[in-house]
């Protein structure tokens, strides 16, 4: 693509800002000496602000920004909301349900002003909470999943591209292993004894805010198979990021100070490399809402009546044909998440690294 | 080419012990007790200990692996009780090698059971993969070529609409309701080739393999562009311009040739993993494969055949990776093996 230099403003005696677009460069010049009084200034951005504006300047990225910052304060709001009793995931309405006690009296699963999203079959338990209260589970596995992958996975990537040698042949092959696990397969296998261990383990905690002892053990298990299994890419990507820090100056120069080996990792090396590790940051968390959600299908994670994404979709699967709006309203909404996540994700890549912005 | 061919078979091998005896410490460090599953509810320690010695479970993890992998490579007898071959040689199965275990719960060797459920699998995979891979290999050069306009838009979005929805949405939303409820399809089940001839398994398989192929095609359609819009980029792009080559044979001969190098080898990696398996779509259609056979056995604690198909799978996976790898060198003039 060859740079297209855009002049945005021209007016008479004022500087002129030129953009190329995708570029770290940003001129503040004069327009092409029209006026000799004309002012010559070139300013310098960091590489985050050059980022931000980057960002800022796309739309699509910026409207998905805005729905998964809305996406988050309701995970955050809604479980402040079901404690204070404005939101009631788990009081079920038997007079809300047609005579045979399990599809919702009335249009759309028993849309009403009490219920704007109707209640679910079989207990007539209002729908907006428990989604509302599902986004907030949902999110906590997803994002408690994100940062403990990414910190194994960068930890062990930053060691490995550091190091190299033996430490990083035989971290190279741990992933090697770690990829032959077929997943979804150990998930299952390993679920009900696992879980029964954890339970034990929990069974003196109270319980952590909306989630119960059992919650907590079902929660554990879930971030604990996506972390073990998921950060093989990350130590990847942090690797071949590392292989080339580590020969530049400032590594030689905090070297010949005799900086330490931890302090070499995480002050001089681990700053350069968040940008890629923020990009898959973004990414991971929609791919963990989704796997959560196909794991509860599977019959593994946080059970109902602690709801989660996955759990009511789980539980909806019964009733697609009694009531149709109870399958469909959940699986939007996760795709919802998923796109909005995924979006701010591709955005943050395309403004951190211009050379992918395609 | 053939010493890097032993080299890279002798390291799968031994990855694949390493891994095989991982598994087995794993599964061994559970808290579930396999001999009361086995005797059942109303047994006493007496009998639950004899019958944990029958069936091998008091020995210690790295006995019961020696045994496993003794059995992959000679066969073994269940229960291997030289007692019990001279009193009742009739209670003992013979799994010839490669023996994967046998299933008390199916009553069967895992051999049989990987045999009988292997074909549904596989028939899934392949379908799935030639759709995945002609989808979106063709959306994606499309998306490439025509960058930036309405075409290449519409098909990102779409692709990115196709990803977020998880499988098991779509396939219940084409189970439940493009095939029972409005009848479009029939209703989808496995009919093997000699059972209803080929129209009779294409027509089964239709609708799971495009549950299965959606979600690998939008990842791929996506993974298509971006490799084929930076290939135009490369230098001998503009060398092969510059020689004054047909536009034609720049962009196949020489730009889409590069760019399809990394999707073979991600599809060959996928295309093994489904190979053991596509555990959400065969779940929702009820199809009878190694997927399922995997939630059944996980819902029983069958331990053996979930260890079985784990090992199974990992050895497909580190296949593939040598395969890949082979290919690789084939596709990419550039690459040289060594």
């Amino acid at each position: 693509m060859a740079p297209r230099v855009r002049v945005a403003s021209v007016t008479h005696g004022d500087e002129v800002k030129m953009t190329i677009p995708g570029s770290e460069l940003e001129i503040h010049e004069a327009a092409v000496p029209i006026e000799d009084d004309a002012v010559v200034k070139v300013a310098g951005r960091s590489p985050t602000q050059l980022a931000i504006a980057r960002f800022r300047a796309d739309k699509l990225s910026m409207i998905s920004f805005v729905l998964s910052v809305l996406i988050v304060l309701c995970a955050i709001a809604a479980p402040i909301l079901v404690a204070m009793g404005v939101l009631n995931p788990n009081e079920p309405h038997q007079n809300l349900l047609s005579d045979d006690g399990v599809l919702p009296k009335g249009a759309f699963g028993g849309v009403s002003w009490d219920h704007p999203l109707g209640v679910d079959p079989s207990l007539g338990r209002d729908l907006l909470s428990r989604l509302m209260l599902a986004i907030s589970s949902s999110l906590a596995i997803a994002l408690t999943g994100t940062v403990i992958t990414v910190i194994i996975g960068s930890i062990l990537g930053i060691v490995a591209g550091f190091s190299g040698g033996f430490i990083d042949a035989t971290i190279g092959r741990i992933i090697d292993l770690t990829l032959s696990f077929p997943q979804t397969m150990m998930l299952l296998a390993m679920a009900a004894p696992t879980v029964l261990l954890l339970r034990n383990e929990v069974s003196d905690a109270p319980g952590l805010g909306f989630l119960g002892k059992a919650d907590l053990a079902n929660g554990v298990f879930v971030i604990g198979i996506l972390a073990v299994f998921g950060w093989p890419p990350v130590a990847r990507v942090v690797r071949g990021q590392v292989l080339s820090i580590r020969e530049r100056e400032f590594i030689e120069a905090a070297r010949l100070f005799g900086a330490s080996r931890r302090r070499l990792y995480f002050r001089e090396v681990l700053p350069n490399v968040w940008a890629p590790v923020l990009v898959y940051l973004t990414l991971l968390v929609p791919a963990y809402i989704s796997a959560e959600a196909a794991f509860n299908f599977l019959g593994v994670g946080i059970k109902p009546p602690t709801p989660t994404l996955g759990n009511i979709l789980a539980h909806s699967k019964d009733y697609t044909s009694g009531d149709p709006t109870y399958f469909f309203l959940p699986g939007f909404l996760l795709a919802l998440i998923v796109v909005v996540f995924n979006l701010v994700g591709d955005g943050a890549r395309d403004a951190l690294d211009p050379k992918s912005h395609r | 080419m053939l010493a890097y061919v032993i080299r890279r078979v002798f390291a799968g091998v031994i990855m694949l012990i390493v891994m095989s005896i991982v598994t087995f410490a794993l599964f061994f460090l559970t808290p579930i007790d396999q001999e009361s599953f086995i005797c059942g509810k109303n047994c006493s320690a007496a009998q639950k200990k004899e019958t944990a010695a029958a069936m091998g479970y008091d020995d210690s993890f790295i006995n019961q692996w020696s045994d496993f992998a003794k059995g992959v490579v000679v066969g073994r007898d269940f229960p291997d009780d030289p007692k019990l071959r001279e009193t009742a040689p009739q209670t003992i199965v013979r799994c010839d090698a490669p023996c994967l275990g046998y299933s008390r719960e199916r009553g069967d060797t895992v051999t049989n059971l990987i045999k009988d459920t292997f074909p549904v699998s596989f028939s899934l995979a392949v379908a799935a993969f030639i759709l995945w891979m002609a989808g979106g290999i063709l959306f994606g050069v499309l998306a490439a070529l025509k960058k930036g306009t309405f075409i290449d838009r519409g098909v990102v979005g779409l692709s990115l609409i196709g990803f977020a929805f998880p499988t098991f949405f779509v396939g219940l939303l084409l189970y439940k309701f493009v095939a029972i409820q409005w009848g479009l399809t029939e209703i989808p089940r496995y009919t093997s080739i000699a059972e209803g001839g080929i129209g009779g398994w294409l027509s089964g398989l239709t609708l799971p393999a495009i549950t299965l192929c959606l979600f690998f095609m939008a990842a791929y359609v996506r993974m298509t562009r971006s490799y084929v819009i930076e290939s135009f980029q490369e230098d001998y792009v503009r060398t092969a311009r510059a020689k004054g080559l047909p536009e034609r044979t720049v962009t196949f001969k020489h730009a889409l040739r590069a760019a399809l190098t990394p999707i073979v080898t991600m599809a060959g990696l996928d295309f093994a993993g489904l190979m053991g398996g596509a555990i959400i779509t065969e779940s929702v259609f009820n199809y009878p494969g190694m997927g399922k056979l995997a939630v059944l056995a996980s819902s029983d604690f069958d331990l053996p055949t979930t260890v079985g198909l784990v090992i199974l799978l990992a050895a497909f996976v580190i296949m593939a990776n040598i395969v890949v790898d082979l290919l690789y060198a084939v596709i990419d003039p550039r690459v040289r093996l060594g």
